[in-house]
This record gives C-alpha cells, sequence and structure tokens, in this order.
C-alpha cells in the first residue's frame, strides 16, 4: 500500500487553522477518562460506542446488546475467511451481501473471551461489504451479522487457528 | 509526528474504494507480558470515515481488532481530487486524525 503524500501536511493544516476537532482531540488526550459521549463532534453522526455489547461473553449477548433482536442464518451473507490461520493474532475476514438496505455489519468470534470483535455502521450509499483483520483466540466460528432492512442475517464460518492469538 | 493513519482512496468513476491502515498496539487486555503480569487494553475503539462532511463509514472496534488494524470497504460517489477525513479515537481517549485526497 503506498502512502499518501498529503497525509502529513493536511494534519499541519488542520492544527494551524484551529479546527475544532483538533482542539476536542487535545482535549480528549489531556483528560484520558472522558467519557465517548462528550466528544460527540470529533464521533460523527452521534454514534455511540456500544461499550455493553464489547463487554459480553456470548455472541447471543452481544448481539442483543448491540441489536436487541436475533439473526436468522442467510445465505445472501458470504464471508471469506480462511479455513486454517496459522497465526491466530491477524486472521484476514472479509464479508460482502446481496441483501439490500444494509445498515450494519458486525463481527463475532465465538471462542474469544470478547466475543464481539468489530461491528461497522454502513450508511446509505456505502456498499455492504467489509475487510478486516481479527485476532482469534483458538479454533473457533466466525460470525458475521449483517442487519439490512431493519431485520437480522447471519452467516458462520469455522476457522482452524495453530497457533492462538491472545498468548501474547 | 507523522500521521498513525495510512488511507488510499480510489474512485473508478461510481464507486470509491477505501483501504486504511492504522498504526496501533491493539491491546485487548487478555495478553500477559513476559513476567507474566497482564497488559492493560489499549485499542482503538471507534474509526471514522467521512466525505463530504458526512460519514460513509464507522468501525466500532474491540480489542479482538488484530494490532496495526487493517480495514477496507467502499462507498458510491466520491470525486478524484476530494477530500477523505479519517479519525480514530481510543479506550485511553488518544486519537489522531487525517484527510487523504481520493485518488
Amino acid at each position: 500500500m503506498t502512502k499518501t503524500d498529503d497525509g502529513l501536511s493536511a494534519t499541519r493544516r488542520l492544527i494551524l487553522q484551529g479546527a475544532g476537532a483538533v482542539a476536542l482531540v487535545v482535549l480528549g488526550s489531556a483528560f484520558g477518562n472522558l467519557p465517548f459521549g462528550l466528544a460527540p463532534a470529533f464521533a460523527a453522526a452521534n454514534d455511540k460506542y456500544p461499550e455493553e455489547a464489547f463487554k459480553a461473553k456470548s455472541e447471543a449477548d452481544a448481539i442483543k446488546a448491540l441489536y436487541g433482536k436475533t439473526p436468522e442464518a442467510s445465505d445472501k451473507v458470504k464471508v471469506d475467511a480462511p479455513e486454517i490461520a496459522e497465526n491466530g493474532a491477524v486472521v484476514p475476514v472479509s464479508v460482502t451481501t446481496t441483501l439490500p438496505d444494509v445498515t450494519s455489519i458486525s463481527f463475532l468470534v465465538t471462542e474469544n473471551p470478547v466475543v464481539l470483535v468489530a461491528s461497522y455502521k454502513i450508511p446509505a450509499g456505502t456498499m455492504p461489504s467489509v475487510g478486516n483483520r481479527i485476532k482469534m483466540a483458538k479454533t473457533s466460528n466466525v460470525i458475521v451479522v449483517v442487519e439490512a432492512g431493519g431485520k437480522l442475517y447471519s452467516a458462520t464460518k469455522e476457522v482452524k487457528v495453530t497457533v492462538g492469538g491472545c498468548g501474547g | 509526528m507523522a500521521s498513525t493513519i495510512r488511507v488510499r482512496a480510489t474512485s473508478s468513476g461510481e464507486t470509491t474504494e477505501v483501504q486504511a491502515l492504522i498504526q496501533h498496539p491493539m491491546e485487548s487486555g487478555f495478553v500477559k507480558d513476559a513476567k507474566g503480569e497482564i497488559i492493560p487494553p489499549h485499542f482503538i475503539q471507534q474509526l471514522t470515515f467521512e466525505y463530504g462532511g458526512k460519514p460513509v463509514f464507522v468501525a466500532d472496534w474491540g480489542g479482538g481488532i488484530s494490532k496495526d488494524p487493517y480495514v477496507k470497504f467502499a462507498f458510491k460517489g466520491g470525486k478524484k481530487g476530494d477530500d477523505l477525513k479519517v479519525s480514530w479515537i481510543d479506550n485511553k481517549g488518544a486519537s489522531d486524525t487525517t484527510t487523504a485526497k481520493i485518488q
């Protein structure tokens, strides 16, 4: 991947302008424990971080905390993950779906100490397709939940892990 | 300080594909160090991509995302030369922001 040339100068420009967002960032850094909700200008669109969902120990609890609903399995959700991951610390997983009106996509790993790994908000106009790299403690099911048209759909894929991602 | 965010946004005309790589330890809080002491959790909680003043993608992350996280997505629209703003905040309140030009 190539580096964007203007990354640094753009940052400098922002600081010079004393942009509100940067001021907030500095404020946030100064008060390390600032509750996330207090920085709405920085966190776009008032999207609150789902604290509770990221504490859940089971996939059912995490999905409930996130969406308050139960998903149904769907073959329209395609999960791309390796059959065997040699290194559980970095497992590339991506998902695409043909479902319309997708608003959210979440990744869960059933055997991880915290099952919810990531939850992505998909605004209108953004493609229902996400790729990321996740940690897996051991061989486990990866569950992808897609929220589309107010309903929940899921797909599950087992990934065998030979070296866990939580051993340091 | 150099930005922790490396982002590449490429427009194909109809859609813009975005790939981002961020330097961050992403400590889950479940890993022990060599002395057997737990390394405290330190991970990015929210990563936001904005185009034209509106969010086009928001990631809520836990400690289960790999170190130096990578994410890929695409959105409709996005013109070459336009700005894409990327920002993250972690569980300790640290953050970073950068703006990339769509290529």
